[in-house]
C-alpha cells in the first residue's frame, strides 16, 4: 500500500491517477480466522484494527452484510466530544477522543477531524445546575470542558436566538472546545484501508445466518458466502444487535429506534462550531461543503426500516428555527435515518457474553459515531484477552442485573 | 407518518398517539421470588425483533386508551389493533 | 434589448416587460419567463462557477434538474439563497446573483484549480493535509473559504409559514398530460382529487408544444382540462407545489409557495404552505428527466439538455443559439433539432446511431437539418462559451478510442443521453426499480404502498401513451376508493415511430478518460468519468462507496443530472450490468424545501406555548421574572426598587417564616383518583402504606420507576373511603398521568380506578407563616382553623372568603402553612382578597426561588434537582416511607447489589468551612483536594442557597456514603478556585423537629 500525502496525489496526477492501489481488498472468505468481527462499521473496522495493531492478531475477518461503513457511520451527524457526566462515561469517551486527536496521522487517511467546539446550551436553571455538574466533573476527569455565558455565546456564535424573550432562552452553555466534527465515512475507510494493510481481510457482502455455538462456547458463524470457523466472535453491528444476540440465544436490554438526521443545501460558512439542545431539540454544524447538518429526534417506535416519520423532522425545524430564525430560509436537501440501539442507561454494553469467546459491542444509541476509536480500541482489547479493559469494564451486560447502570439518560434530568 | 387504527376512534396519524414498547410483557406476580437476573430480563430486555412486532400504543391525544398493534419494524406495516383485556399483565385477548 | 429572444411565440406576455437585476446588471425579461430564460434571453452564458474546480457553467437545463445556476435571490430578510434560475419566476424588481466565484462568476480568481484538475482528483482530500498535524485548522479554514453557494440571510424571516392537513382519495403528483388526465377521470367520477404541480402552470412538458390532442391544439387541451377540473367541488388545484416526500402509510407532504413569485412588496399572507396529505391512492405522474452525454468539456457554457433548449425556443421564445449542434443516442432530440431549425438556427444532428432516428427523421431533413448518423461528439472547444466541437464516426463499440475528428463550427450543443422516468416518489415509497434494456432507464417496479406512476414517470415517451395511463391510472385510483368511472375515449395524437435508444454513456474520445479533457456525470460537483473509474481502482465498489467518494449526485440537484449515467460508468468500470450496479436509496425531499415550510406556525409564540396560571397577570404586574418549568412560566421573585434576586429572596424568605407569605403553587400536577379499587392501585404505586390513611388525612408520597429510582413526588389526601386526590411535580405531571394510566389499563385491567387531570381546573395558593392562620380567619373561613380542628397534613372542604374551596393543612417550607385549592376561575380573585387582607401582616408574595430555599432549609429535595435518574429512596434518606408489608413499582430493584451499597451516594447537608461561599449548584465534591487527574469524585452539591434566616449558605448534596459520614470534611472543587472544606451535615437545616408547621 502506497502511502497518502500531498506528494503521492502530485506524483499519481502525473501518471494520470492511473497507479493508485485499492484501499483493501476483497478477499474471498477463509475457511477459519482466529477472530471474526460481525458488522463492518466504523465500530467493526477500528476492533478489527487495533486487534491487528495493538495486539498482533491479524487473521481476523470482518464480516459485513452490506457495504463498509454503511449503516450508521455514514448517517449520523459525525459530532466527537466527550463531555459525558458519568466518570465511567467520560472516560471512555475521552479516550477516543484521544485516539481522534491523532487519528489521520494514525491510519494515514484524513478523516478531517476538526476540532471546533462543541456548545451544549442550557435553557432552564436546571440546564444550567445540570451543566456545571457536568462540566466540573469533566475538569476533574481531565477532559477540558467550561461554561459559558449567554454573553460569550453571543459573541461566538453569530446569528444564534439569545434574546431573553425567547420560548426557551440560552441561559448559558458548556463548551468542549476540542470537540468537533469528523468526516464519517473516512473514518470507516481509513480504519479499513489500515486495518486490511495488516492483513485483516474485510468481508463485503457477507451476511451472518447464525452464531454457531458447541456447548457454551463459540464455534464460528453461517454466512451468506459459507461457514466461517473462529473461536471468538465480535459482534458490533448497531441496530441490529438484538438480531445476532438472539442468533445465539441472548437477549439484550436493547431496542432499534429510528433516528434521523437532515441537511440543508450548502451555504457560505454561517456556523462554525457544533450547537446542541436538548431543551430545543436539535443539533446542528455545518460541514466543509457547506450544508448545515441537523439531527432530529429518535422516533419512539421501534423500527429497523432506515427511516423515520415526518413529524420528527418537522420539529427539528422548528427547534433550529427557534435557535437560529436566521436559517428559516435555508432549504432541506436531504433527510434519512439510521437504526440506533438503544441502552436503558444511555450507555454502551462492551462485554463479553454468557457464550464463551463471544462479544458483543452495542447500545451506543445516539452517539456511537463520536466513540468510534475507543470502541474498536476497548473492545480489541476485551476481545484479545478475554476480559474488559478497565475502561470498558463498568459497560458489562451484568450491569442490567446488579444495577449499576450508568446513567447518562438520569443526568438529562426530567421532573422538577 | 404512521395511520394507526385505535379500537375505539378508528384511524388516526401517528401524531395523537403515545408509544409503550413490546406488548406481553407481564410484571412478574411476586417479584420477590425472582433472581436478580430474572428480575433484570423483565426490567429490560426486550426482543426487539426485526419483522412482527406486537406493540403498545396509547391515543394520547384522543381516547387516551391503551391498545395493542402488530406492526413490522421494518415495513412498517401495521396489520391490526387489538384491544386489551383480562387483567393478565400487558398481554393481549 | 434581448438577443436571443424570438420575435414571436412562447408562452411570455410580451405586454408586460419585467426588469431584474442579475450581478447587478439591469436586464428585463417579460411575465411568464423564469430568471433562467430571461438569462438567456439577454444572452447571458456563463451563470456559475463549478463546486470543485471553479470551471464556468451556463445553463444546462429548465426545471428540477439544473445543477449550474444556483442563484441567491432577493435582500435583506427577504433573501432566499440556493435557488435554481429555472425555477425562479421572473418578477418586477428581482434581484439575482450568482453564488459562486471569487471576484465574480464571470471571471473567477479559484479557476486556477482546474488548472490541477488531476490533483483535485475524487477523494484527494483523504489522502493529504495531514501534515504537520496542527496546520488542518488551517487547511480547513482554506477548504471552508470556498464552502457553499448562497448566503443565509441574516435577519430574521419576516414571512409566515402556515400547515394544512388534507385527507383525499386520490392526490395526483404531477401535472403534465398524464397528471392532467388522471385527475380530470378521477375526478369526474366523483373522487377526492388533489392535483399537484412545481410548475406555475399546468401542462408539464405539452406546455408550448405544437402537438394537438383529438381537435385541440395541446394549449387548448390544457386549458380545458384545467377548467373542467376547476369546476369539479372534489377536486383541489395546487400550482407551484411540489411534492417532495412520500412517508409510510401514504402520507405524501407538498410545499406549496404562494406569494414567492410576486414583486416584495406585493407578497402578502401565507409565504409557503406544507399540504400534509393522507391519501388512499397516489397517481404518480413527475414525469421524466433528460439526461446528458460524458463527453470531453460536457460542461462548457452552451451545452444544454436537448429538451431544455425545446422548452426555451417554445415555451419561452427564446433561441439559446444560432448554431447548434446536436448530440443525441435516440429519437427525442430531433424534435429539439426541427425547433431550432424553425427558430432560425442552422442544426446539425450527430446521432450515435448508426440507423439514426424514426419517422421525426424525415420531418429534420424537411426542415433542411444536416444529420450524421454513426457519429459522436467528441470533446467541446471553447472555454467560456461552446465555440464548436469535434465529431467523430463511431461503430458503437464503447472501448474504441476516436483517431480522428472533424470540428463543427457552433455557439450551442444540445446534447440528449436518453431520458430517465422520475422514480424518486415511487422509491421514497419504498417500491423497487427495474432496469429496462430497451428503454434504457430504470422503471418503477412493484410498489409497496398504494401508488401507480403514470406516463413518462413509468418510462411511457409517447403524449399518446402518457394519456393513457393517466387516464387509466386515474380511473383505477378512483375505482379503488369506490368512485366507477365512465369510459373516456383517449384522444387522438400524433403518433410517431421511434427508433430505439443506444446505450450510449461515456463517450468515446481520442484517448483514455483518465488522459482526455474531464467528461462531466455531476456538474455541480465536478464529478467526472476519471473520478468514477479511479474509485473503482481504489477499491470502492459498491455504488453507495462510488457515491460518498466522488460526491457523485450529492449536488443540490440530488443527482437528478447525472446519477443514471454515474451508474452507467461504474457498470461499464466493473463488467457489470446496471441493475447489478443498482441506484442509491432515493430520499425526501424531491427538491429542497425550506426549513421555515417545515416548521409550519410552530415557531416563535407558538413553538411549545408557554403555559400559564390563572394568577400569571398579576405576577407580570408585579414585575417577577419567570421562571421556565416544564412548560410553565412561574414566577422567579418578586423584586422591590431595584432588588436582585438574592435580595428579594432573603426579603421573601423572611416574611414567610417570620409573618406571611403567598405563593402560586398552581402548576403542580393534580391527579383525582377514585373507583372501587382505588387503595389497592395506589397501594402498588406508592411506597408508603395508603390504606392506612384515614379520610381527611394527607401524606407525602413518592412514586419508583420498576428500576427503584425515584420518579416523582408529592402530597396526596384521601378524600373518601374510595377517593384520593394526588399531586405531582410541576414538569412531571402530564408523565405520570399517563404512566399511572399505563398500569391500570395495560397491567390491572381488572382495577375499578378513575384518573382525572384536575392540573387546570384548579389552581393552589399556598399562605405560609405564623400568621397564615390569621389571615384566612380574617377573609372569613366556613371552617375551625385551630390547631386542633384543622390538624396538620389533613384537608377539609370549606368556604374562604365567600368562595368553596377545598383547604389543605400542608407545608412546603415547614412554618405553618395552608393550600387553598380553588376553582381556577376564582383564583385571582381570591389571590387578591388574601392579598388584602394580609396587608397588615405584610404578606409578601413570593417566588420559585424562595419556595426553593425555605424547602431546602428543611431538607426537602425536588425531583429532578436533588435526584437524576439514578437516586433511591433509600439513598434520599426515605426508609421510613418504605412499606415492608407489600409489593409496590419498583421494590424488587431495591434490593438488586448496586441498589444495597453502604457508599452509594446519598442525600446530606453541606456547611462551607467558611460560612460564608455559597456552593455553586452542580459542583463536584472531592476527598482530597490535590489529587491527580482524574480525581475520583465523591458527590455533588445538588442545591445551594444563602439561608436568610440561618445567616449562613446551605447545600444539599449526594455524597458516597454520606449519611454516616456527618460532622466529616470533603473538598468543593470550583474551577479557579482553591477547593473549599465543607462540612458533612443533616439535611435538615432549620426546625429539625419540624414543631413550626405543627402549631
Amino acid at each position: 500500500m502506497k502511502k497518502y500525502s500531498a506528494f503521492s496525489l502530485v506524483r499519481n496526477a502525473i501518471s494520470h491517477n492511473r497507479r493508485w492501489r485499492e484501499a483493501w481488498r476483497s478477499p474471498e472468505p477463509r475457511p477459519e480466522y482466529d477472530a471474526i468481527i460481525v458488522g463492518g462499521g466504523g465500530h467493526g473496522l477500528a476492533t478489527a484494527y487495533y486487534l491487528a495493531k495493538e495486539h498482533g492478531v491479524r487473521n481476523v475477518a470482518v464480516l459485513e452484510k452490506g457495504w463498509i461503513g454503511g449503516g450508521n457511520t455514514g448517517r449520523n451527524t459525525t459530532i466527537v466530544r466527550s463531555n459525558y457526566l458519568w466518570t465511567e462515561a467520560s472516560l471512555l469517551y475521552e479516550h477516543s477522543m484521544k485516539l481522534w486527536e491523532g487519528l489521520s496521522q494514525d491510519l494515514n487517511y484524513n478523516v478531517m477531524f476538526s476540532q471546533r467546539g462543541v456548545y451544549n446550551l442550557g435553557h432552564t436553571l436546571q440546564d444550567m445546575r445540570d451543566i456545571e455538574r457536568r462540566v466540573n466533573a469533566n475538569r476533574l476527569n481531565g477532559i477540558d470542558a467550561e461554561v459559558v455565558s449567554a454573553e460569550q455565546i453571543r459573541k461566538d456564535i453569530p446569528f444564534i436566538n439569545t434574546s431573553p424573550d425567547a420560548r426557551y432562552p440560552i441561559l448559558g452553555a458548556s463548551l468542549q472546545r476540542r470537540a468537533g466534527v469528523a468526516r464519517h465515512d473516512a473514518v470507516a475507510w481509513g480504519f479499513a484501508r489500515a486495518a486490511d494493510k495488516l492483513g485483516v481481510d474485510i468481508i463485503e457482502q457477507c451476511e451472518v445466518t447464525a452464531i454457531n455455538r458447541d456447548g457454551g462456547t463459540v464455534t464460528g458463524v453461517e454466512t451468506t458466502r459459507g461457514t466461517i470457523r473462529s473461536p471468538k466472535v465480535g459482534v458490533v453491528v448497531a441496530g441490529n444487535a438484538s438480531v445476532l444476540a438472539a442468533m445465539a440465544g441472548l437477549r439484550l436490554p436493547i431496542e432499534s429506534h429510528p433516528l434521523q438526521a437532515l441537511v440543508s443545501e450548502p451555504l457560505k460558512p454561517v456556523i462554525d462550531t457544533v450547537i446542541m439542545s436538548n431543551a430545543v431539540h436539535g443539533y446542528i454544524s455545518q460541514s466543509d461543503k457547506g450544508e448545515l447538518v441537523i439531527g432530529a429526534g429518535i422516533d419512539a417506535y421501534n423500527g429497523y426500516g432506515q427511516r423515520g416519520s415526518f413529524p420528527t423532522i418537522e420539529h427539528t425545524m422548528q427547534a433550529i428555527i427557534e435557535l437560529f430564525p436566521v436559517l428559516s430560509r435555508v432549504r432541506m436537501l436531504r433527510q434519512w435515518g439510521g437504526i440506533v440501539d438503544v441502552c436503558p442507561d444511555a450507555c454502551p454494553i462492551i462485554s463479553k457474553t454468557p457464550v464463551g469467546g463471544l462479544y458483543f459491542n452495542c447500545g451506543w444509541g445516539t452517539g456511537g459515531f463520536k466513540a468510534t476509536p475507543g470502541s474498536g480500541w476497548v473492545f480489541a482489547h476485551t476481545i484479545a484477552q478475554d476480559r474488559p479493559h478497565e475502561l470498558n469494564a463498568p459497560f458489562d451486560l451484568e450491569r442490567f442485573t446488579t444495577g449499576a447502570l450508568i446513567d447518562e439518560h438520569g443526568a438529562a434530568a426530567v421532573a422538577h | 407518518m404512521l395511520l394507526i387504527e385505535c379500537p375505539w376512534c378508528g384511524e388516526r396519524a401517528e401524531t395523537e398517539f403515545s408509544y409503550g414498547g413490546e406488548a406481553g410483557i407481564a410484571r412478574p406476580a411476586d417479584p420477590d421470588a425472582l433472581g436478580d437476573a430474572e428480575w433484570a430480563d423483565y426490567l429490560f430486555n426486550r426482543s426487539n425483533p426485526r419483522g412482527a412486532h406486537r406493540e403498545l400504543w396509547n391515543h394520547a391525544q384522543g381516547c387516551r386508551r391503551w391498545f395493542g398493534v402488530e406492526r413490522d419494524t421494518v415495513t412498517y406495516r401495521i396489520s391490526g389493533s387489538f384491544r386489551l383485556s383480562g387483567g393478565v399483565g400487558k398481554r393481549e385477548d | 434589448m434581448q438577443p436571443q429572444r424570438l420575435p414571436a411565440g412562447g408562452r411570455i406576455d410580451r405586454s408586460k416587460p419585467i426588469s431584474f437585476r442579475f450581478d447587478g446588471r439591469k436586464l428585463e425579461g417579460y411575465a411568464g419567463d423564469t430568471l433562467a430564460s430571461a438569462l438567456l434571453a439577454n444572452g447571458v452564458s456563463i451563470v456559475g462557477r463549478s463546486f470543485k474546480l471553479r470551471r464556468p457553467r451556463g445553463i444546462v437545463g429548465s426545471g428540477a434538474e439544473e445543477p449550474n445556476a444556483i442563484m441567491q435571490i432577493g435582500k435583506g430578510a427577504h433573501a432566499q439563497p440556493n435557488l435554481r434560475a429555472t425555477q425562479v419566476e421572473l418578477y418586477n424588481g428581482l434581484v439575482a446573483r450568482t453564488t459562486k466565484g471569487w471576484p465574480g462568476a464571470r471571471f473567477d480568481i479559484g479557476a486556477i484549480n482546474d488548472l490541477f484538475g488531476k490533483v483535485f482528483s475524487a477523494g484527494f482530500y483523504y489522502k493529504t493535509f495531514m501534515r504537520p498535524k496542527s496546520w488542518w485548522r488551517l487547511y480547513e479554514r482554506i477548504i471552508r473559504a470556498s464552502a457553499g453557494f448562497g448566503r443565509a440571510p441574516t435577519e430574521k424571516d419576516p414571512d409566515r409559514y402556515e400547515h394544512r392537513n388534507a385527507h383525499c382519495d386520490v392526490l395526483v403528483a404531477g401535472g403534465g398530460p398524464a397528471g392532467l388526465a388522471a385527475a380530470l377521470v378521477a375526478g369526474q367520477a366523483g373522487a377526492r382529487v388533489i392535483l399537484a404541480d412545481a410548475q406555475n402552470e399546468f401542462g408539464g412538458s405539452l406546455l408550448g408544444t405544437k402537438h394537438s390532442i383529438g381537435d385541440a391544439r395541446a394549449d387548448e387541451w390544457i386549458a380545458r382540462t384545467v377548467e373542467q377540473l376547476a369546476a369539479l367541488d372534489n377536486v383541489t388545484l395546487l400550482p407551484r407545489s411540489t411534492v417532495f416526500g412520500y412517508y409510510d402509510h401514504n402520507f405524501l407532504a407538498i410545499a406549496e409557495r404562494c406569494t414567492d413569485h410576486l414583486p416584495e412588496e406585493e407578497r402578502t399572507g401565507v409565504r409557503q404552505r406544507l399540504w400534509r396529505v393522507r391519501a388512499k391512492q397516489v397517481v404518480l405522474a413527475q414525469g421524466a428527466f433528460e439526461r446528458p452525454l460524458a463527453f470531453c468539456n460536457n460542461d462548457r457554457p452552451g451545452v444544454m439538455l436537448a429538451s431544455a433548449v425545446s422548452r426555451y425556443i417554445r415555451r419561452y421564445a427564446v433561441r439559446p443559439g444560432k448554431r447548434a449542434v446536436v448530440f443525441t443516442n435516440n429519437d427525442s432530440a430531433y424534435e429539439t433539432a426541427i425547433d431550432l431549425a424553425e427558430a432560425g438556427a442552422a442544426v446539425v444532428i450527430v446521432d450515435s446511431r448508426m440507423g439514426g432516428a424514426g419517422s421525426v427523421a424525415e420531418r429534420a431533413a424537411n426542415a433542411g437539418i444536416s444529420m450524421l448518423t454513426g457519429h459522436i461528439v467528441t470533446d467541446v472547444v471553447g472555454r467560456r462559451r461552446v465555440r464548436g466541437v469535434r465529431v467523430a464516426g463511431w461503430s458503437g463499440n464503447p472501448s474504441y478510442l476516436v483517431e480522428s475528428s472533424i470540428r463543427i463550427e457552433c455557439d450551442l450543443l444540445a446534447m440528449s443521453g436518453g431520458w430517465s422516468p422520475a422514480v424518486h416518489l415511487h422509491s421514497q415509497a419504498g417500491g423497487s426499480n427495474e432496469w429496462d434494456t430497451d428503454r434504457l432507464c430504470f422503471v418503477p417496479g412493484a410498489a409497496t404502498q398504494a401508488n401507480v406512476s403514470a406516463g413518462a414517470c413509468n418510462g411511457m415517451w409517447s403524449l399518446r401513451d402518457c394519456l393513457r395511463e393517466g387516464m387509466e391510472s386515474g380511473r383505477a385510483a378512483a375505482s379503488r376508493c369506490g368512485f366507477d368511472a365512465a369510459d373516456v375515449d383517449l384522444p387522438t395524437t400524433r403518433q410517431g415511430h421511434d427508433n430505439p435508444p443506444q446505450p450510449l454513456w461515456r463517450v468515446p474520445a481520442d484517448a483514455e478518460p483518465e488522459r482526455c479533457p474531464k467528461q462531466f456525470l455531476d456538474f455541480q460537483n465536478d464529478t467526472s468519468v476519471a473520478d468514477i473509474r479511479l474509485a473503482v481502482r481504489e477499491g470502492y465498489r459498491n455504488v453507495e462507496h462510488v457515491k460518498r467518494y466522488t460526491a457523485l449526485g450529492f449536488g443540490t440537484d440530488q443527482g437528478k443530472l447525472g446519477n443514471i449515467i454515474g451508474m452507467a460508468v461504474l457498470a461499464e468500470c466493473l463488467g457489470k450490468s446496471i441493475p447489478e450496479v443498482g441506484t442509491t436509496t432515493f430520499r425526501p425531499a424531491f427538491t429542497p424545501v425550506s426549513f421555515g415550510v417545515g416548521a409550519g406556525e410552530n415557531v416563535g409564540d407558538l413553538y411549545d406555548p408557554v403555559r400559564k396560571t390563572a394568577i400569571h397577570e398579576w405576577h407580570v404586574a408585579a414585575g417577577a421574572p419567570m421562571e421556565n418549568v416544564g412548560q410553565w412560566h412561574r414566577p422567579w421573585y418578586f423584586p422591590r426598587d431595584g432588588e436582585d434576586l438574592h435580595a428579594a429572596v432573603a426579603r421573601e424568605c423572611l416574611a414567610a417564616r417570620q409573618s406571611l407569605g403567598i405563593m402560586d403553587a398552581s402548576t403542580l400536577g393534580k391527579i383525582d383518583a377514585r373507583g372501587r379499587d382505588v387503595v389497592e392501585f395506589l397501594e402498588r404505586v406508592y411506597t408508603h402504606n395508603v390504606g392506612k390513611m384515614k379520610v381527611g388525612r394527607c401524606a407525602y408520597g413518592i412514586m419508583l420507576g420498576e428500576d427503584g429510582m425515584v420518579l416523582d413526588d408529592g402530597v396526596m389526601a384521601r378524600l373518601g373511603e374510595e377517593h384520593f386526590y394526588l399531586t405531582t411535580t410541576t414538569g412531571g405531571a402530564a408523565n405520570v398521568l399517563a404512566w399511572l394510566e399505563s398500569w391500570l389499563q395495560t397491567e390491572w385491567p381488572e382495577l375499578e380506578v378513575f384518573l382525572t387531570s384536575l392540573t387546570d381546573h384548579f389552581s393552589t395558593i399556598a399562605v405560609v407563616g405564623p400568621n397564615s392562620r390569621k389571615v384566612l380567619e380574617k377573609v372569613g373561613c366556613s371552617i375551625d382553623l385551630g390547631k386542633d380542628g384543622f390538624p396538620f397534613m389533613t384537608v377539609k372542604e370549606a368556604e374562604l372568603g365567600g368562595y368553596p374551596v377545598q383547604l389543605f393543612r400542608v407545608s412546603f417550607s415547614g412554618e405553618l402553612a395552608f393550600e387553598i385549592n380553588i376553582d381556577s376561575g376564582y383564583a385571582l380573585a381570591m389571590w387578591e382578597t388574601v392579598m388584602a387582607a394580609g396587608e397588615e401582616y405584610g404578606i409578601t408574595p413570593y417566588g420559585t426561588e424562595s419556595m426553593h430555599v425555605l424547602r431546602a432549609e428543611k431538607g426537602f429535595v425536588i425531583v429532578g434537582q436533588d435526584t437524576d435518574g439514578s437516586v433511591t429512596p433509600v439513598d434520599l434518606g426515605m426508609n421510613w416511607l418504605l412499606s415492608k408489608d407489600k409489593d409496590y413499582l419498583g421494590k424488587r430493584s431495591l434490593a438488586r447489589p448496586d441498589c444495597v451499597r453502604s457508599d452509594r451516594k446519598q442525600l446530606v447537608g453541606l456547611l462551607s468551612s467558611d460560612n460564608s461561599t455559597v456552593l455553586p449548584e452542580g459542583t463536584q465534591l472531592v476527598e482530597v483536594p490535590d489529587a491527580p487527574v482524574p480525581v475520583p469524585m465523591c458527590g455533588h452539591v445538588t442545591s445551594s442557597y444563602m439561608s436568610a434566616c440561618l445567616g449562613h449558605p446551605i447545600a444539599l448534596a449526594l455524597v458516597a456514603g454520606g449519611r454516616v459520614r456527618k460532622g466529616e470534611t470533603v473538598y468543593a472543587a470550583m474551577p479557579g478556585r482553591e477547593p473549599l472544606p465543607v462540612t458533612i451535615a443533616a439535611p435538615v437545616f432549620y426546625d429539625p423537629k419540624g414543631e413550626r408547621q405543627h402549631v
